[in-house]
Parts: C-alpha cells; sequence; structure tokens
C-alpha cells in the first residue's frame, strides 16, 4: 500500500506542474498588453510609465523565467492582488473556498441519497416499474442543465411558495447552522441532481454486474438470506465502481458551482470567478481557476488511494 | 478509472481499449444493422427524432413562417403565449418563438463546429499516440492530462474568460476542452488494433503507415467516434447554453438559449414563461442527443450486445 501511495503522489508532480503552466500561459492568452490586462481597462499611461511598469513587473524577461518568478512567488503564498479589491488574491480565495466546499458536499450528498437507492432498487428489481422509472430519469438528469432547474426552483419559491429563504442572505454555518443549511438546500438539489443521475447509472449497471457474478450465486446457494447477499456481497463490491466516479465528478461539482451560486447568490468561489471575469480581474481568475484544478487534481488522486485501498488488483496491478 | 471521465457528467467515456471488440476488418452492412438496432430501441428513436426535428428547424430557420426575431413590438411585452405569439414574447416585445428557432441554429452552429473540430484534432492525436507509441504517445498523453486536470465546463470558461466573450470563441474553448477526450477515448481502440493481425498482415506487406491507419484502423474507429460524438454535441450544446446563460457567448440582441433564460430570469414573477421555454428547448436538445448516444452504444458496442 505504501509503495502504491507513493507512486500515485509522485504521479502528481508532472500533473501540477503541466497545470502551473497552463495557468500561467492563461494570461498571455488575454488579448492586449501584459500590462493592460493588469491594470484593467480603465487606466491610460504613457508609453514610458508603461516601460517603467514593464520592467518593474518583471514582463521584460523572456517567458520561462517569468514563469519561474510566478511559480516562485506563488508556492510561498504569493498569488497578486485582486484588481478591485487591491486584497491578495489568496486571501480573496481563503474567503470564499468554504461557502462551495460545503455547497459541493451538500450536493454530493444529495446526489448519493438520491442515486444510490434509486440505482440499488432498479438493478435488484429489473424490468419493473421502479426500473423503469429510474432509467428514463438517467437521461433526463443528465439533460437538465443545471442553471434551468435552479431557476425553476427560484421561481417555484418565490412565486407559489411566497418562500424565498434566500432573500435573507447567506449566512455562515459557524453563525447559524440551521439558516445555513436552509440556504443551501436548494442550490445543493440543484447541483446535485445530475450528479444522482450518474450515480444511479454506475450505482445500477455495478450492481447488476456483481449480481450475475459467480460468488453471488454461491452466496445464495449456501442458504445466505438475500438480504446479507445484496448486503454483504453485492453492495460493498459495487460501492468500489460509485467510489470512484464520485473523483471524477467533484470536477463536475466545482464548476457546476459557478452558475448554481449565481443564480441563488450563494457568496461562494464560483460567484467571485463570475465577478472575476466580468471585471476582468485577470489575477483573481487566473488564481481561481488554479486553486479548483488543484483540488480536482487532489481529490482525484484521493479517490484513486481510496480506490487501491479499496481493490488490493488495483494497488498491486 | 471506469465510467466518465473529466469534470463533466455527460463525458462517459469507456475505458482504453473497452469497444474494440472481435470484428472483421470490413463490417458488411454494417449501416444498416445499426439503424434496425436503433429502431428496436425507444428511447434511441426518440432521441433521433428529437435530434432530427432540432436539425431541420435549424437548417430551415431562415425559410420558416416567423416574425424577425429582433423586431420589438412595444405593446407586445412579455405577453404569454397565444394564436399569434405561440410562446408569447419578451420583454422587449420580440416573438419568443421566432428567438427559439434561431437560437437552435446558432447553438447547434455552436456545437457542430466545436465537436467536429475536436474529433478531427482528437483522432489524429489519438492514432499518433497509439500507433507510434514510446515516447510520443507518452509525451501526448501527459499533456493530455494537464487538460484533464480541469474541470470540463471551468476550462471552457477560463478560456472564454481569455479570448473574450464570443461565439466563435465558445467554439474553440468547447473543442479544445473535448480534444484530449476524443484523443483518450480513440487511443485505446488503436493500441488494441495495431496488434491485430490483419494489421500485421498488412505491414507484413509492406503497406505504408498511411496506408494501414487509413484502410484497417480508422475504418475501425468509427463506431468508438459515432458514439463519443453524439455524447460530445450533447455536452457542446449544454456547455454552450451554459456559458451563454452566464452571458460569454453570443452577446444581444442576437437569440442564443442560455442568454434568453437568463433574460427570462429577470422577470421570473411576471411572465415565468420566458425562463420556461428556452430551458425546455435546451434540456430536450441535450437530451436529445443524450438518448442518441445511449442508443448508438448499445447498438455499436459489442460489450453491451446481448
Amino acid at each position: 500500500m505504501a509503495r502504491y501511495l507513493l507512486r500515485r503522489l509522485l504521479a502528481l508532480g508532472p500533473t501540477l506542474i503541466g497545470v502551473s503552466v497552463l495557468a500561467f500561459l492563461f494570461l498571455r492568452l488575454v488579448p492586449g498588453d501584459a500590462i493592460a490586462v493588469r491594470l484593467g481597462t480603465s487606466t491610460v499611461l504613457t508609453p514610458q510609465q508603461m516601460d517603467e511598469l514593464r520592467a518593474y513587473l518583471g514582463l521584460d524577461r523572456p517567458l520561462p523565467l517569468q514563469y519561474l518568478g510566478w511559480l516562485g512567488a506563488l508556492l510561498r503564498g504569493d498569488a497578486g492582488y485582486s484588481l478591485r479589491t487591491g486584497q491578495p488574491v489568496v486571501c480573496e480565495i481563503a474567503s470564499r473556498l468554504p461557502v462551495t466546499m460545503e455547497l459541493a458536499l451538500a450536493a454530493a450528498l444529495v446526489a448519493l441519497l438520491i442515486g444510490l437507492p434509486l440505482g440499488l432498487l432498479s438493478a435488484l428489481r429489473p424490468h419493473t416499474g421502479v426500473d423503469l422509472v429510474a432509467r428514463s430519469l438517467g437521461p433526463l438528469g443528465l439533460s437538465l442543465p443545471n442553471f434551468w432547474l435552479g431557476t425553476l426552483f427560484v421561481l417555484l419559491l418565490a412565486r407559489y411558495l411566497r418562500w424565498m429563504p434566500n432573500t435573507g442572505g447567506y449566512v455562515g454555518f459557524t453563525q447559524d447552522p440551521w439558516a445555513n443549511l436552509r440556504f443551501l438546500l436548494f442550490p445543493a438539489v440543484t447541483l446535485g441532481v445530475a450528479m444522482a443521475a450518474v450515480v444511479m447509472r454506475t450505482t445500477r449497471s455495478a450492481m447488476l454486474d456483481v449480481l450475475g457474478a459467480d460468488y453471488v450465486r454461491t452466496a445464495h446457494a449456501k442458504g445466505l438470506a438475500a438480504s446479507a447477499v445484496v448486503g454483504h456481497h453485492a453492495l460493498r463490491n459495487s460501492l468500489i465502481v460509485v467510489v470512484t466516479i464520485l473523483g471524477v465528478q467533484v470536477g463536475y461539482l466545482l464548476s457546476g458551482a459557478v452558475v448554481v451560486e449565481e443564480i441563488f447568490s450563494v457568496p461562494g468561489l464560483g460567484r467571485m470567478l463570475l465577478t472575476a471575469i466580468n471585471q476582468r480581474d485577470y489575477a483573481l481568475v487566473q488564481g481561481t481557476v488554479l486553486v479548483v484544478a488543484v483540488l480536482f487534481v487532489a481529490t482525484k488522486t484521493l479517490v484513486d488511494v481510496l480506490y487501491g485501498w479499496l481493490d488490493p488488483r488495483i494497488r498491486l496491478g | 478509472m471506469a465510467g466518465s471521465i473529466r469534470g463533466s457528467a455527460w463525458a462517459d467515456v469507456p475505458p482504453d481499449g473497452a469497444t474494440t471488440g472481435p470484428r472483421s476488418p470490413r463490417a458488411d452492412g454494417a449501416i444498416s444493422r445499426v439503424a434496425v438496432a436503433l429502431f428496436r430501441n425507444r428511447a434511441a428513436l426518440a432521441g433521433l427524432l428529437i435530434v432530427g426535428t432540432f436539425l431541420a428547424v435549424a437548417a430551415a430557420a431562415n425559410r420558416l413562417p416567423l416574425a424577425n426575431p429582433l423586431r420589438m413590438v412595444p405593446q407586445d411585452r412579455m405577453a404569454g403565449p397565444s394564436w399569434a405569439l405561440p410562446l408569447g414574447a419578451d420583454a422587449f416585445g420580440r416573438d419568443l418563438l421566432a428567438r427559439l428557432v434561431h437560437g437552435a441554429r446558432l447553438s447547434l452552429e455552436v456545437a457542430f463546429a466545436s465537436v467536429f473540430a475536436a474529433l478531427v484534432a482528437g483522432a489524429v492525436l489519438g492514432v499518433v499516440a497509439g500507433y507510434a507509441g514510446g515516447r510520443v504517445d507518452q509525451v501526448l498523453m501527459r499533456i493530455m492530462d494537464v487538460f484533464f486536470s480541469f474541470p470540463a465546463v471551468l476550462l471552457a470558461l477560463g478560456i472564454v474568460a481569455a479570448l473574450g466573450p464570443h461565439p466563435a470563441n465558445v467554439v474553440l474553448a468547447i473543442a479544445i476542452v473535448y480534444t484530449p477526450i476524443f484523443a483518450r477515448v480513440v487511443r485505446g481502440p488503436v493500441l488494441a488494433l495495431k496488434e491485430r493481425e490483419f494489421v500485421e498482415a498488412s505491414r507484413a506487406l509492406g503497406a505504408p503507415a498511411r496506408r494501414i491507419v487509413g484502410r484497417h484502423i480508422l475504418p475501425n474507429l468509427a463506431s468508438v467516434l459515432v458514439i463519443q460524438t453524439s455524447i460530445a454535441l450533447s455536452w457542446a450544446i449544454l456547455t454552450e447554453a451554459s456559458l451563454s446563460f452566464l452571458g460569454l457567448s453570443a452577446q444581444p440582441p442576437t437569440p442564443s438559449w442560455g442568454a434568453m433564460l437568463n433574460e427570462g430570469r429577470q422577470n421570473i414573477e411576471l411572465a415565468p414563461h420566458l425562463a420556461v421555454f428556452p430551458g425546455l428547448a435546451i434540456m430536450l436538445a441535450v437530451l436529445g442527443f443524450n438518448l442518441l448516444g445511449d442508443g448508438l452504444r448499445d447498438a455499436l458496442d459489442p460489450r453491451q450486445r446481448s
């Protein structure tokens, strides 16, 4: 296990370097002068002032050197400053990240609560009403745009139920856990639905695979109760497959959060990213994209490790 | 890693090599066999019908007897559905049906252009990586891995943010995001195919790599590519709509589904239909390509065929 862990961690290195190069090049992708990009749209400088600023910021150096300088600063926790607020990018992100993490976790919970039972039922009772409903909901859940679902929720809450939990604004979990959860309920459901469809499909097909396996037939044959066979033999083995997709789904949750946070006015990372994009606050955009990518890579590695721990064939293979 | 890769729920990619079953190099009557399988599968047939309808409507958008999607009629502002305005009118008094139809055109143009670019680039990269093997393969796949480190929609969002809000940039962004996915689904089967007897035989006969790839490898990738293309199209439509919703695709007054939905959100209590219909259009289009993709997978993937 230790060797497997080490191998996974070593593989992380090149990926993270690649991610940082891409995030660095992101600023170069922006059309126009790098200075103009950093200053936003409103500032007018003389050409001489531009040159001075360029030298001050090290932008007259060759690109690889600039990258190394940027990376060095990054490793010391300096990702630049937000143009609009003047705050360090790191602080801006740190203040928003917990909100998005909570939303993503809540959405994942919603997805598991809907997806697992539905997938299980549909695998255990194939070609029945439950199976038909579950299998029809699958593609529907995947095709439902989360920004539409969110909008419909807002409509439902505001117009028909006259209950708008969002008008009160966001409340931190530590301040008032109940108000916090109530606020995040609909955003989490909105974000969780598409993932629930994926969880449902994966659970269903994994369960069907396992239920047809020899060891399940043996378990039945030696007279184990059906509940023991399903619970102990089938479900545990199919959960391994479900765990593996969760890691990938974290990427979906993090990018979906942008839209959902916008609709429900959740003050998370996604909403900040959108504001930063609209205000051409590129340092903040760069920092946010980088943080999300690192989070995504870290989760995928974690899931790989978990997978190896659950299934010896993976870590020894 | 089984199941979907990337941060997208829609990028459902089979594991490497999984979709190349034992099959004759030249599958006679393959198209008719697939057609029969599709018609037997009710969900796939529904998908085909939805996709066909959207394509026909989008293609004929300029010839249909519809109002000008940009014409504002002040007295129609936020009108509900009626005989004259089947889906009502938006906050500027523009015919919603006409705007949805023209929006379909934009949405499908962006989706097809980006997926076609990703298909070509991804297939080339995947075939080169898989066929060349060795260091070429390693370098190419490591680069692809970097792209896989970003959640898909977020990567597209970042690219459009940097390049500026425009449908052409959305096409580029979606193409960049989807190229590695095509490369990865193609590479696996290529790795398996190049060890097969008919490829070895061709190589032994002295055929150049160009001929081996063109005659023996590419035709056998058709099913993988067809399935993936359908799924990619559904993802592309959804992503374009998301970006448009966030104001990063076509700019007003151009009719674009996501932007229309976002505009409808402003008046959601007064005129809910302005948010409901564009969302319905997006969902139907995405659903159509998803169902078609699932059906094609069932019809083409030997693993799934019972």
